[in-house]
C-alpha cells in the first residue's frame, strides 16, 4: 500500500509540474472554501446569540443588527459560493490539460514508434489507453484539490471546535474518521462486484453483438432458443453482481447518512448540559451543530481518494508502458537520384512467442530497373508483402541491405522512401474525410489531373455520380463505397503522388477482373515508372516484363510467365490462379 | 447546512447521463409508463410496501431539526433548564435514528433488487423477441439499432434505476416533508423561502440542460478524437509509407484540443451550478432570519423554530438541485424505454409450430405458387413467382445485384414468409410444417459464413446438436475435408475467434459447408459468396460443395458461372421477376436476358484465362 502512495504522489506530482497554474489556483479555491465554511459557522452561531435570541426571546433587536446579522450571512455564504466556483473550475482545468498532455503524447507515440511495437498491442488496447486508462489515471486529480484542503478543514474546525468547548472538538474526533472508513470500506466492497458487473455487462453485449450479426445462421440452424439461454443466463450473473453492489451500498449508506445526523443529537445532549451549566451559549451550540452539518461530505472524499488511488496508479502504469517505448531514430533528408532498386542478401524474420524466430525472408537479392513491370508470386504466406513492407521502409530487414538509387531505405525511413515509392496495400485505407482530401493528402492538385488520374483507375464514373463528387467525405450517410472502388480510389491517390516507383501489392482483388486488366494497361503506359504487382491473376501476371517467383525466402525462380511455367511448383499455382478465376 | 455535493468525487464522467436528447413528447410519459409497467409485472411485485418505507426514510430527515426546536423551545428556553427534557427528546430522537437506518437499509436493498429484477426480465423478453423476428427485421441498416437495445438502451434505464428512480420517491417525499414541517412552524416563513426558491427553479432547469447539451457534444467530440486515433492505428501503414504522419499528428492533435475546449466549456456549468443553488441557500437563510426575527413575535414563531428553520433550508436545497438533474435522466431513460418496447410490440411473423404433416426423407421437390415479397416498409422486390423444382434437381438462381434472387432463397428457407402466395417443399405447404421438421429438411448456408467464438468442432456440431464426435468427423470425411482440417494449428479442436475471424473467409465457408452435411438436409440453399477466396482453399471448396451436393435437392444463389453452367435448371431473375428459365445451354440460345449476363461474366473471367490453356 505503501508503494501505491509513493507512486500516487509522484503521478500528482507529474500532472501539477506540467500545469502548475490551475492546480495552484484550485487548491487556493478549496482553501478559501475551509476559512469560508468555517467562518459561515461562526456567522450563524453570533447572528443566534445576538438575533435570533434577543429578537425572539428577548427584549428585541435593532433593525440595524438584523441588517448587520443578514449581510454577514450574506457575504460569508457569496464567498464559500465563489471559492466553491474557483476550486471547481480550476481543478477540472488542471485534470482536462492532463488528460490532453497524456493523449497527445501517446498517439505521437502510437505514430512514431517502429511498427513492431504494433504487431504486439492490439488496436483496441491503444485506443483504450488513450480514452479509459487517462480518464481513470487523472480521476484521482479530480478529488485531489478538495481533499487537500480537508485537511486545513479539519484544523480550522477543530480549532473552532475547541473554542467553543473541547468536549465537542473531542466528539469531532471520535466520529468523522469513521466516516472515512466507512466510505471507503463501502467504496472498496463495491469494487470487486462492480467491476465484475461491468464484465457481465461487456459479455453480454458481446452475446448480443455475436448473436445478432449471426442472425441468419442461428435462424438456418434453429438455434434461437440456445442463444436466449445464453443470453438470459449471463443477465443473470449481471443481476446477482449489481444486488451485490446494492447489497454493499445499502449496508453502508443509511450509517453514512446518520451517523453526522447522530453527532448531532449527541452535540445537542452536551450543549443542553453545557449549557445549564452556562458552559456554553445557545449560539455556540448552533455553531458546532452547523459545523458537524457541513464537515460528513469533505471526510467521505477522502474515503473516496483512497479507493482511487489504486485503480489510477494502476492506469498511469499502463500509460507510461506506451510513453517508454522508444520512437524510431530520426531519418536524414535526403534526395533520391535513381529508383533503382536493389536487395542485397535480405533477411527478414519476426518473432514467435515461446518459439525460434519466424525466417520469412531467407538472404534474398533482387534487382530491379527503373521503368521495368515485374511481379511477384508466390503462395499466401511466402513473404511478398513483407517484401514490399521492407522496400517501402515500414520495417527494417533484420539481415541484407536495400538500396533505392544510391540511398539505403534502413537510412530514408518510410518518409524518405515514400519520395520515389508509393505503396497501394492490400487493404485499403480510407480517413473519414472528403474524397479530395483523401486523394490529395491536402496537397493542392488541380481538378484537371486528379480527374485524369481517375479516369486512369476507372474511378471517374462512380465519383462523379455521387451528389457531391470530389467533396463527398467518405462513410458519411451511408456513403458506402465497395471494395473495388476503394482499391481503385487508393490506385488513385498513390499516382497523385507521381512516384517513380508504383508498389500494388494484391491491391487490385476486390476489382472486377476486366477493368483491372483496363488499370493495369493504363498503369503501363508510364515508361519511366517501375511498376512491382503482388498478383493472383493470370491476366496480371502475364503483364509483367519479369516474374519473381518466391518460394522458401527465396526467388526460386525468374523470367517471363511462360518461362516459368516449366517449373513445376510454379505451374501447380498458376492452375490454382486460373481455377479460381473461372 | 449540507453545501458540498458528491460531483467533486465522482468527476464530470458520472455527470448526468445526457444520452441522445429524445423527444417523448409525442407518447407522453404516463403512455410510457403505463405499458412498461404492463410488459414488466417485476414491477408491481412490493411496489407499496416500498412505498411507505420511502415515506418513512424521507420522515427521518426531519429528526434533527425537529429535535432542535424541541429543545430550544422546551428545554433550554425559559428560566429554569430542563435537563431531563433534553435527554428525553435526544434519546428519542436516536432511536427512531437507528430505527430509521435499517428501515432505509431494507428499502434501499428493495429498491435494488427490484429494478435489477425488471432490467433482467426486460432485457431477456427483448433479446428473445429479436430472435424470433423474422430476417425481414434484421437488415444490415437496423443490426446496429437491435443490438442497442438490449444494450445501450437497457443500460440508460439501469443508470436511471440506480439512482434516478429512487431520487425520484425519496426526494420528493422529502421535499413534502419538509415543506410540511416548515408550513406546520409558520407558514408565512414558508412563503418567504417559496419566494426565494421561485427564481432558482428556472435558473436551475436553463442552467442543467446547457449541461446536458455540452455534455452531449462533448461526447461527440471523444468520439472524434477516439476515431481519429483509431485511423491512425488502423490506417497506419498507409500513413507511414505516404510521409503523412507529421499531417496525421496534426489532425489528431487538433481534435483533442477540441475535446479539451468542449471539456471547459461544458465545465462552465459543472463549477457553476453547485455554487449557485449554494447562494441561493444562503440568500434563503438570511431572508428567513431577517423576517423571522423582525416579524416572528407577532406569527407566534419561537427562536428553536427559526433555528430549525435554518437546517431545514438545506434539506429542501439538495433534493431540487438532484430533481432536476433527475428530471433530464427521466427524460432519456423513458425515451429509451419506449424504444425497448416499440421493439416488443414489432409483429412476430414466423410463429413456431409444433405440429404438421411428416415430411419424406431423401431430395424434396420445391413449388412457388404466386409468390410474392415486400418489406414492412419498403417496395416489393418479388412479383408472383410460379415455378416448379424437380426433387434431386440442382438449380442455379442467377441475376443481377437486386433482382430478387437472394430473397427467393430466403423465402424457401423460410427466413421470412411472402407476403402473397405458397411455397410447398416436399408437397408440404412451408407454413404447414412443423418448426422442427422444417430445420431438419430444409438447410441454408448463408454466404457471410458467420461462426461462434468457439472451435471447429463445435462449430460443426451447430449443424446438429445431438451428433456424435465420430458423426462429426464422418461429415469432415464425405466432403474430403480431412487434409484441411489436419493443417488447422489444433486440428478440428482449433479455436475459431470471434466471428469466426481467424479462420480464413473459404476456411468459414468449409466449416458451414461441414455443418450442412452433418444435418443431411433433403433440400440444400446455397447462397454463393461474392467476396474472393485465396486460390488453394477455392479448389478445396468447390469439391467439396459437389461431395455435398450429391443425393440432395440444391438450389444456389449463384454468382459464378461455372455453378450455372453445372445446373440441371438456370432460373433467370430480373427486378423481382422470374424472367426465364431452362438448362444453361438452352437459354444460352435464347438471346435474352440470361445471354446478356452470360457475355458480361464471359468478359469478367473467361477471356483473360482461356488464352493459358
Amino acid at each position: 500500500m505503501d508503494g501505491v502512495f509513493r507512486r500516487a504522489a509522484k503521478l500528482v506530482a507529474r500532472s501539477f509540474r506540467l500545469h502548475p497554474v490551475p492546480h495552484i489556483l484550485a487548491a487556493m479555491g478549496a482553501n478559501i472554501f475551509s476559512f469560508a465554511v468555517v467562518g459561515f459557522t461562526v456567522v450563524i452561531g453570533r447572528v443566534t446569540d445576538e438575533v435570533i435570541i434577543p429578537g425572539l426571546d428577548q427584549e428585541g433587536v435593532s433593525g440595524k443588527s438584523v441588517l448587520i446579522g443578514m449581510g454577514a450571512i450574506g457575504i460569508v455564504g457569496l464567498s464559500r459560493g465563489m471559492s466553491i466556483m474557483i476550486r471547481r473550475w480550476f481543478n477540472m482545468m488542471a485534470v482536462a490539460r492532463t488528460q490532453r498532455t497524456w493523449r497527445k503524447s501517446l498517439t505521437y507515440r502510437y505514430l512514431y514508434v517502429p511498427m513492431k511495437f504494433h504487431w504486439e498491442y492490439p488496436a483496441g488496447k491503444l485506443l483504450a489507453h488513450t480514452d479509459s486508462d487517462v480518464e481513470v489515471a487523472t480521476s484521482m486529480l479530480m478529488p485531489l484539490a478538495f481533499a487537500m484542503s480537508v485537511v486545513v478543514l479539519i484544523v480550522v474546525s477543530l480549532f473552532s471546535l475547541l473554542v467553543v468547548h473541547p468536549l465537542f472538538a473531542l466528539v469531532a474526533v471520535l466520529l468523522f474518521p469513521s466516516l472515512t472508513w466507512l466510505t471507503r470500506s463501502m467504496s472498496s466492497g463495491i469494487s470487486g462486484p462492480a467491476a465484475q458487473a461491468q464484465e457481465e455487462v461487456g459479455k453480454l453485449s458481446s452475446i448480443a453483438h455475436e448473436s445478432l450479426e449471426g442472425v441468419l445462421v442461428i435462424k438456418t440452424l434453429g438455434r434461437e432458443q440456445d442463444e436466449v439461454d445464453r443470453f438470459e443466463k449471463t443477465a443473470s450473473d449481471l443481476k446477482d453482481q449489481r444486488i451485490k453492489v446494492a447489497r454493499v451500498r445499502s449496508n453502508h449508506a443509511p450509517v453514512i447518512f446518520a451517523l453526522p445526523q447522530l453527532g448531532n443529537l449527541i452535540l445537542l445532549l452536551l450543549g443542553g448540559w453545557l449549557y445549564s451549566q452556562d458552559a456554553v451559549s445557545l449560539g455556540e451550540v448552533v455553531r458546532a451543530l452547523a459545523l458537524f452539518s457541513i464537515l460528513a461530505l469533505p471526510m467521505q472524499i477522502l474515503g473516496f481518494l483512497f479507493t482511487q488511488i489504486p485503480q489510477s496508479v494502476v492506469a498511469q502504469d499502463r500509460i507510461d508502458g506506451v510513453l517508454e517505448t522508444d520512437t524510431e531514430k530520426e531519418f536524414p533528408q535526403s534526395e533520391i537520384e535513381s529508383s533503382a532498386i536493389k536487395f542485397t542478401n535480405v533477411s527478414f524474420s519476426y518473432p514467435v512467442a515461446g518459439q525460434s524466430d519466424h525466417l520469412v525472408l531467407n538472404d534474398l537479392s533482387i534487382d530491379i530497373t527503373p521503368g521495368e513491370t515485374v511481379a511477384l508470386v508466390g503462395s499466401t504466406g511466402s513473404g511478398k508483402s513483407t517484401l514490399v513492407s521492407l522496400l517501402t521502409g515500414l520495417m527494417p530487414t533484420t539481415k541484407g541491405e536495400i538500396t533505392l538509387g544510391d540511398c539505403n531505405v534502413s537510412d530514408l525511413g518510410p518518409e524518405g522512401a515514400s519520395t520515389v515509392i508509393a505503396p497501394v496495400l492490400q487493404e485499403t485505407f480510407l480517413f473519414a474525410d472528403t474524397l479530395r482530401e483523401n486523394l490529395t493528402f491536402g496537397r493542392p492538385i488541380p481538378d484537371g489531373e486528379i480527374n485524369r488520374v481517375l479516369q486512369l483507375v476507372e474511378a471517374d464514373s462512380f465519383v462523379f455520380e455521387l451528389s457531391n463528387g470530389l467533396e463527398t467525405v467518405v462513410g458519411e450517410r451511408g456513403m458506402t463505397l465497395s471494395g473495388g472502388q476503394r482499391q481503385r480510389l487508393a490506385i488513385a491517390r498513390a499516382l497523385l503522388c507521381r512516384p517513380k516507383i508504383l508498389v500494388l501489392d494484391d491491391a487490385t482483388s476486390a476489382v472486377d477482373p476486366t477493368i483491372e486488366a483496363e488499370i493495369l494497361s493504363n498503369l503501363q503506359t508510364n515508361p519511366d515508372r517501375t511498376l512491382i504487382v503482388v498478383a493472383h491473376r493470370l491476366a496480371t501476371i502475364r503483364l509483367a516484363d519479369r516474374v519473381l517467383f518466391l518460394s522458401g525466402g527465396k526467388i526460386s525462380a525468374e523470367g517471363t510467365h511462360d518461362e516459368l511455367l516449366s517449373v513445376p511448383e510454379y505451374s501447380a499455382l498458376a492452375q490454382a490462379y486460373e481455377r479460381a478465376g473461372s | 447546512m449540507t453545501v458540498l455535493d458528491g460531483s467533486d468525487v465522482i468527476g464530470p464522467g458520472d455527470e448526468p447521463e445526457p444520452m441522445a436528447l429524445v423527444d417523448i413528447d409525442d407518447v407522453g410519459a404516463l403512455q410510457v409508463l403505463r405499458r412498461g409497467v404492463a410488459e414488466s409485472p417485476e414491477l408491481k411485485e412490493g411496489f407499496w410496501g416500498t412505498v411507505v418505507r420511502a415515506l418513512g426514510v424521507a420522515g427521518s430527515k426531519l429528526l434533527v431539526p425537529v429535535t432542535i426546536q424541541l429543545i430550544i423551545d422546551k428545554g433550554l428556553s425559559g428560566d429554569e433548564v430542563d435537563l431531563s427534557k433534553v435527554v428525553t427528546f435526544v434519546s428519542l430522537s436516536a432511536l427512531l435514528l437507528i430505527a430509521s437506518i435499517f428501515l432505509e437499509r431494507a428499502t434501499y436493498f428493495r429498491l435494488g433488487c427490484m429494478a435489477e429484477n425488471v432490467l433482467r426480465g426486460l432485457r431477456v423478453r427483448v433479446f428473445s423477441h429479436l430472435h424470433k423476428l423474422s430476417l425481414a427485421e434484421h437488415t444490415a441498416s437496423k443490426k446496429g439499432v437491435l443490438t442497442a437495445r438490449v444494450t445501450s438502451d437497457v443500460e440508460t434505464l439501469t443508470r436511471f434505476a440506480q439512482w434516478g428512480a429512487i431520487a425520484w420517491v425519496v426526494d420528493s417525499f422529502q421535499i413534502i416533508a419538509v415543506l410540511a414541517l416548515m408550513t406546520y412552524y409558520s407558514w408565512e416563513l414558508t412563503l418567504v423561502t417559496l419566494a426565494v426558491h421561485i427564481p432558482l427553479i428556472p435558473t436551475l432547469r436553463i442552467m442543467q440542460y446547457r449541461q446536458l447539451r455540452a455534455y452531449d457534444v462533448l461526447r461527440t467530440r471523444v468520439s472524434e478524437t477516439l476515431g481519429s486515433i483509431s485511423e491512425s492505428v488502423m490506417g497506419m501503414n498507409m500513413i507511414r509509407s505516404y510521409g503523412q504522419r507529421k499531417a496525421t499528428r496534426e489532425r489528431i492533435d487538433q481534435a483533442i484540443d477540441d475535446q479539451y475546449k468542449q471539456q471547459m466549456s461544458a465545465a462552465r456549468y459543472f463549477s457553476f451550478i453547485i455554487p449557485m443553488t449554494d447562494i441561493f441557500g444562503v440568500v434563503a437563510i438570511a431572508s428567513v432570519v431577517g423576517s423571522g426575527v423582525w416579524w416572528g413575535s407577532s406569527w407566534g414563531l419561537t427562536s428553536g423554530e427559526l433555528i430549525a428553520y435554518i437546517f431545514l433550508v438545506n434539506l429542501l436545497l439538495s433534493p431540487i438541485t438532484q430533481l432536476g438533474e433527475v428530471l433530464d435522466q427521466t427524460q432519456t431513460a423513458l425515451a429509451g424505454w419506449w424504444k425497448i418496447l416499440k421493439v416488443i410490440d414489432t409483429p412476430i411473423e414466423i410463429p413456431d409450430k409444433n405440429f404438421g404433416p411428416e415430411i419424406q426423407t431423401g431430395p424434396l421437390s420445391v413449388k412457388a405458387e404466386g409468390v410474392e415479397f415486400a418489406y414492412r416498409e419498403g417496395d416489393r422486390v418479388l412479383h408472383g413467382i410460379n415455378v416448379e423444382l424437380l426433387a434431386g434437381s440442382s438449380v442455379a438462381i442467377v441475376g443481377e445485384t437486386g433482382s430478387g434472387k437472394t430473397t427467393f432463397a430466403k423465402l424457401i428457407a423460410r427466413l421470412a414468409d411472402p407476403t402473397a402466395g405458397k411455397l410447398f417443399v416436399g408437397g408440404v405447404d412451408l407454413k404447414e410444417m412443423a418448426s422442427q421438421d422444417r430445420r431438419s429438411a430444409i438447410r441454408m448456408v448463408p454466404q457471410d459464413g458467420f461462426l461462434f467464438d468457439t472451435t471447429v468442432a463445435e462449430n460443426i456440431r451447430y449443424g446438429r446438436p445431438e451428433a456424435t464426435y465420430n458423426e462429426v468427423e464422418e461429415a469432415v470425411h464425405s466432403l474430403d475435408l480431412q487434409p484441411w482440417i489436419e493443417s488447422l494449428p489444433d486440428g478440428i479442436n482449433t479455436l475459431v475467434g470471434e466471428r469466426g475471424e481467424s479462420l480464413s473467409v473459404g476456411e468459414r465457408q468449409l466449416v458451414a459447408l461441414v455443418r450442412a452435411q452433418l444435418a443431411d438436409p433433403g433440400l440444400l440453399v446455397l447462397d454463393e459468396a461474392t467476396s474472393s477466396v485465396d486460390p488453394e482453399t477455392e479448389t478445396v471448396l468447390e469439391h467439396a460443395l459437389e461431395r455435398l451436393a450429391e443425393g440432395r435437392t440444391t438450389i444456389s444463389v449463384a454468382h459464378r458461372l461455372s455453378t450455372a453452367e453445372r445446373s440441371d435448371l438456370v432460373l433467370v431473375f430480373d427486378h423481382g421477376n422470374l424472367v426465364e428459365q431452362g438448362p444453361h445451354d438452352e437459354l444460352k440460345e435464347n438471346g435474352g436476358v440470361y445471354n446478356k449476363l452470360y457475355d458480361s461474366w464471359l468478359g469478367n473471367t473467361r477471356e483473360n484465362s482461356d488464352g493459358s490453356n
